[in-house]
């Protein structure tokens, strides 16, 4: 019998099809990978599952019986548990008072009982938990057992782990391994969610790869290697068209050198990232989200200060400056979250002209005239639907990117940071962004694109660098892409 | 069967115009309440909470009195609310004024007004900047929560008023608990006669084309406003957040200073305990009344203050208790709020 | 002086009393992680509410259940607006404070009229024990009050450590996106605390006007319900050691009334001032990093 069998789901949200048809099975006893890019939909199917999202169609059964559930206090009614990489923990709790909170019945809370439930579930299911600690204390390791053991404590029967090693640190990896493996022998199944091939290839059995919220396939460990399933999870058709490679590039003039981003407990988020970017070339970093592009992002917006490392534009450092300084040496900055960038309530008009205030300042004064008419120029420019005098907030997404590429741009730049230009916006706006990209390329901007869509690094890098666990794992000119090559780089291969 | 729902979604754009005047209508509707059960007639309390102050000169004259002091501190809470900074501290900065005014009136006795006065004023301002420095400070520096430490230091600030005049600034003779009366020359200068309006209200008004035209037209105020609206969203644009939320919760305590100078040069001549009747706290009454906008507080501290001289003649003439106002006021505020947040909300037709 | 020094910790006991109260009412508040700026008008309305309901029915103990149902409905009103509806906390607290302190003083007048003496009623007796003992009799004649306060103090700490309910609490205020998660309804739960913390600020309220004097003045809370705020601060959010710092002021206030009956000049209004620097200072060293219940102030919205 089945643990897990999920037929013909679909699931759309807007116009994006999250998940297609999807039948999906999970064996007993078995630990089974969901592999894919951005977007594939592995992640929609997983929160399906566990209630927090409800399918368009589509049944799911656990072990042979059919279920409906629509909240996650179902799925674990249901058996089944969800580790996600954000952690649901009270930190200045202890370990025991996590696992049982919303567990617990009766008046008291006795510490001697709960300490000691928690203990024997520790002992039982093999997942080392110290139940007395508190969870402020606690490595991000140490948390995840916590988590783990959450989920066993209800009885989970079924164990979904989105993304579980992103947070860890190897050593750390080695002991997750071990308590599922040893866990799995012991009745539970596993679904891992993940894109790191190297892992998936050491502890799964059975794999699954999605794209484009459609199965590719799935295939036993045994049939399998890495290659082949990298091409399963990138494999397009834009891969195929060759494009001439830019006759125009000049010389490197934004250099990335050695950047670290530590994180607690010395954890590096940003590990050694080094790249150039030339004049009329576009750099796409390429990579599955939550590799660290977030938080490169910014690191080179100003956002961020880097633990270590230099970043120079022209010669001149510029990685500890403050946002402010950055846009006033040179570089034009998008934000990953357009919603973070902006000021939703200010008008567009103010909204462009934010960065250069004193450009617009005239006698100490504001000068809304040549504001309004700057502004005026931007919306014909960029085609913006929206008025001057528009609070921001009411633009749709797309004419909201175009307000912050506008802004980016309007000190004409000579490097671009261009974060997720595209993300959330419709055909026309994606369009539109991704010429504007190139013709700011062709008058001469070094662009350094961070997108987690695929495609649209194959169609605009001239160079394509994969950002995976922090590190930029290879460089690749774009004549030279193939879905291998890049599937690999992005799962972590070598 | 037409179903409804309640979604999260931006409100059409009449909702902010109807919002005060929908406010004030819920407000009228439960304090009617209170009104019936003092056993009168709501219409009869109306007139004479909001019409008849209206009516004659001298009150007339007096609601201008009244709105004074909240037309500066309304002010000052509304400069520190637009860039973020919660300064619940106008009370106390208000008290900081007083003091300084205090000392200058008493003083320099041989200086001519078009000394002291502009004297006063200043180091009033400036006192109430000092007060605001501890926990502006505290803020930028150690992400210490302000609206805790201006609450605190607004309790201190009693202390320390109660101190002097308990003692250097005791009455040696009657005794009583007063600073030494000031000198004519330090008194705000009457604008009518036969009435209490005095050089404060001219002083308000200036201080309100200043900061609206700041807040408006400058560029110190459009990075004021965008710190407020999203601190992260200012931070990317480049913006300097520490130094100016500094900057606005700096100028914030210098009006509240200022308010104190106006009550003592202009109404009591001396510093007394209970210069101030919660004026820092109805401040922020009338800035989130005047939705932060320096007209519109200017708007709602003249309404507050008309109330305020209204509830006297509800007293005297039903019998109501004059802590109609008070209830009036605050009740305002609470619907204000509630109003304010459900106009992010929408019903849709489904 | 022995007579001072005994008069002096009996009195600090009874001057302590509404502020054990009242802050233990905070404590529920700010442990689930709601600051309540009502604190001042709550305890302001439980004093009046208390007096009334006792000078009516002529029954001091139906005046304190009075002055508890006022605490827990304007409880149940703050958290209308700071939970239910998550208007910012600050200022829906101090709209409250304003409404119960307005809506107190026009009920008083209301009721009893513009009386030329401040109608009273026959307060609280203190307990009378010891009698034989001079000393002990000076320290523990308390009002029954003031014993309740002090026991309620190990039984506040044993409902937040020591029950599932005080653990939701600590959950709540510490993170509630994952009390969310784990299917504890987070509305429900701050309501509660509201009310509960709303009924022991009235309490504390209510004792100075049935217990100490006798009388609802206008002055008779005068800033107690701020110096609440500090001390809880002060006493790092920790139950026991709030009645430290409550017995601290109270000793404070204490010394202070009678030093200046001795004639003894010091400036006393800097000793009545400490808890609020002292509080500061406790704020700039610990900075963010104080034992804040770490989600105070932020309401909390399922999106």
């Amino acid at each position: 019998m089945l643990a897990v069998e999920m037929k013909g789901i679909n699931k759309t949200f807007g116009l994006v099809k999250a998940n297609q048809d999807v039948h999906f099975c999970l064996e007993q006893g078995e630990i089974h990978a969901l592999l894919g890019e951005n977007g594939a939909g592995k992640t929609t199917l997983m929160r399906i599952l566990y209630g927090l999202y409800k399918a368009d169609d589509g049944e799911i059964f656990i072990n042979g019986q059919k279920v409906a559930i629509s909240s996650p206090k179902e799925a674990i009614g249901a058996g089944v548990g969800m580790v996600t990489q954000h952690f649901t923990l009270v930190p200045t709790l202890t370990v025991a008072e996590n696992i049982v909170l919303g567990y617990t019945s009766g008046l008291l809370l006795s510490h001697k009982d709960i300490e000691k439930s928690v203990a024997d579930a520790s002992e039982k299911y093999g997942v080392d938990v110290d139940p007395s600690a508190i969870v402020k204390n606690l490595s991000v390791g140490e948390r995840q057992r916590v988590e783990i053991l959450k989920a066993l404590y209800r009885n989970a029967r079924i164990l979904i782990m989105d993304e579980p090693t992103a947070v860890l640190v190897p050593q750390e990896v080695d002991v997750l391994f071990e308590s599922l493996t040893r866990l799995v022998k012991a009745g539970l199944s596993v679904i891992f969610i993940s894109h790191k091939l190297i892992e998936v290839m050491a502890v799964c059995d059975r794999i699954t790869v999605l794209r484009d919220g459609k199965i590719t396939s799935t295939v036993k460990k045994s049939d399998t290697n890495q290659i082949e399933l990298a091409k399963m999870m990138v494999g397009r058709e834009t891969f195929g068209i060759k494009r001439q490679p830019s006759k125009t590039i000049g010389n490197a003039i934004y250099e990335l050198s050695g950047i670290t981003l530590e994180g607690k407990h010395g954890r590096k988020i940003l590990d050694g990232i080094s790249f150039s970017v030339a004049t009329s070339e576009i750099l796409g970093i390429a990579g599955v989200s939550g590799n660290g592009q977030g938080e490169l992002t910014h690191v080179l917006t100003g956002l961020l200060k880097p633990t270590s490392g230099s970043i120079k534009i022209d010669g001149k450092e510029i990685s500890l400056l403050s946002p402010g300084e950055i846009s006033d040496a040179g570089v034009g900055r998008t934000p990953e979250d357009r919603h973070e960038g902006t000021i939703g309530d200010l008008t567009v008009s103010e909204n462009l002209a934010l960065e250069n205030l004193t450009d617009f300042t005239k006698n100490g004064f504001v000068d809304q005239k040549k504001i309004n008419e700057s502004a005026k120029e931007k919306i014909k420019e960029f085609q913006i639907k929206a008025s001057p005098n528009d609070q921001l907030r009411k633009l749709s997404g797309g004419n909201m990117q175009k307000v912050v590429l506008a802004r980016a741009l309007s000190r004409k730049p000579k490097v671009l940071i261009a974060s997720q230009p595209t993300r959330g916006l419709d055909v026309g706006a994606t369009e539109y962004v991704r010429k504007r990209l190139l013709e700011e390329k062709e008058r001469g901007t070094a662009i350094v694109l961070l997108s987690e869509d695929l495609d649209e690094v194959l169609a605009l890098a001239d160079r394509i660098a994969v950002i995976y666990e922090g590190c930029i794992k290879g460089i690749v000119p774009a004549a030279e892409a193939t879905p291998e090559k890049i599937g690999l780089l992005m799962a972590g291969a070598s | 069967m037409v179903k409804f729902k309640i979604e999260r979604a931006a409100a059409p754009f009449w909702t902010k115009t109807l919002i005060p005047i929908v406010a004030v209508l819920v407000t009228f509707l439960i304090t009617s309440i209170l009104i019936i059960i003092a056993k009168a007639n709501p219409f009869a309390a109306y007139y004479h909470l909001l019409i008849e102050p209206l009516s004659s000169r001298f009150s007339l004259l007096e609601v201008l009195v009244k709105s004074t002091p909240l037309i500066l501190t309304g002010i000052a809470v509304a400069v520190a609310f637009t860039s973020g900074y919660f300064n619940i501290g106008a009370e106390g900065q208000l008290y900081a004024g007083a003091i300084a005014a205090a000392w200058v009136g008493s003083t320099f006795v041989n200086l001519p007004a078009i000394v002291v006065i502009p004297l006063m004023m200043i180091l009033g301002f400036l006192a109430g900047i000092i007060w605001a420095l501890i926990p502006a400070l505290l803020k930028i520096k150690l992400k210490v929560d302000e609206v805790v430490t201006t609450l605190l230091m607004n309790s201190i600030m009693v202390y320390v008023v109660s101190w002097l005049l308990n003692g250097v600034w005791r009455n040696p003779e009657t005794g009583a608990q007063q600073s030494p009366e000031f000198f004519e020359a330090a008194r705000y200068v009457k604008l009518a006669a036969r009435s209490r309006l005095h050089l404060g209200l001219i002083v308000a008004l200036v201080v309100v084309a200043i900061v609206y035209i700041l807040i408006k037209k400058t560029p110190l105020g459009l990075k004021m406003r965008a710190i407020g609206a999203s601190k992260v969203g200012a931070q990317f644009a480049g913006i300097n957040v520490n130094r100016t939320m500094l900057i606005a919760a700096l100028v914030s305590g210098g009006i509240a200073g200022l308010a104190g100078v106006g009550e003592i040069a202009g109404i009591h001549y001396h510093l007394i305990n209970e210069l101030s009747n919660g004026y820092g706290y109805t401040g922020i009454i009338a800035a989130t009344l005047g939705g932060l906008n320096p007209i519109g507080v200017l708007v709602a501290a003249l309404f507050i203050g008309l109330i305020g001289t209204g509830s006297l003649n509800v007293s005297m003439a039903l019998r109501v208790p004059v802590y109609l106002g008070d209830i009036v006021q605050s009740t305002l505020l609470l619907v204000t709020l509630a109003m304010l947040l459900l106009q992010n909300y929408r019903i849709k037709r489904i | 002086m022995d007579d001072l020094l005994v008069s002096l910790v009996g009195a600090t006991l009874r001057v302590a009393t509404p502020l054990i109260f009242a802050t233990l009412g905070e404590l529920f508040c700010e442990r689930a992680g709601i600051l309540n700026l009502g604190i001042e008008g709550i305890m302001f309305l439980g004093a009046f509410a208390g007096f009334t309901a006792a000078s009516l029915t002529g029954s001091l103990w139906l005046g304190l259940i009075g002055a508890i149902i006022s605490g827990m409905l304007a409880g149940l009103l703050l958290s209308l607006f700071a939970v239910r509806l998550g208007v910012n906390q600050h200022v829906s607290g101090l709209g409250i404070t304003l409404l119960a302190t307005a809506l107190s003083l026009f009920l008083f007048r209301v009721i009893f009229k513009e009386n030329q003496n401040l109608p009273s009623v026959v307060p609280f007796k203190q307990l009378d024990i010891f009698t034989n003992n001079p000393i002990l009799h000076e320290i523990f004649s308390q009002y029954l009050l003031t014993y309740i306060a002090i026991a309620i103090i190990p039984v506040v700490w044993f409902i937040i450590f020591r029950t599932n309910y005080g653990l939701k609490i600590r959950s709540v205020g510490d993170n509630p996106e994952a009390t969310d998660a784990a299917g504890i309804n987070v509305y429900r739960l701050r309501t509660s605390a509201l009310v509960i913390g709303g009924a022991l600020m009235a309490i504390g309220g209510a004792f100075l006007s049935i217990a100490q004097l006798g009388k609802f003045t206008f002055g008779i809370i005068e800033g107690r319900g701020w110096v609440c705020i500090a001390l809880i601060i002060f006493g790092n959010w920790q139950p026991i050691k709030v009645l430290w710092g409550a017995l601290l002021f109270g000793g404070v206030q204490a010394l202070q009334s009678r030093l200046q009956i001795t004639g003894i000049k010091l400036p006393y209004e800097l000793f009545l001032a400490l808890p609020y620097i002292v509080t500061i200072l406790a704020l700039t060293l610990a900075g963010r990093n104080a034992s804040y219940p770490a989600a105070l102030l932020k309401p909390y919205r399922r999106e």
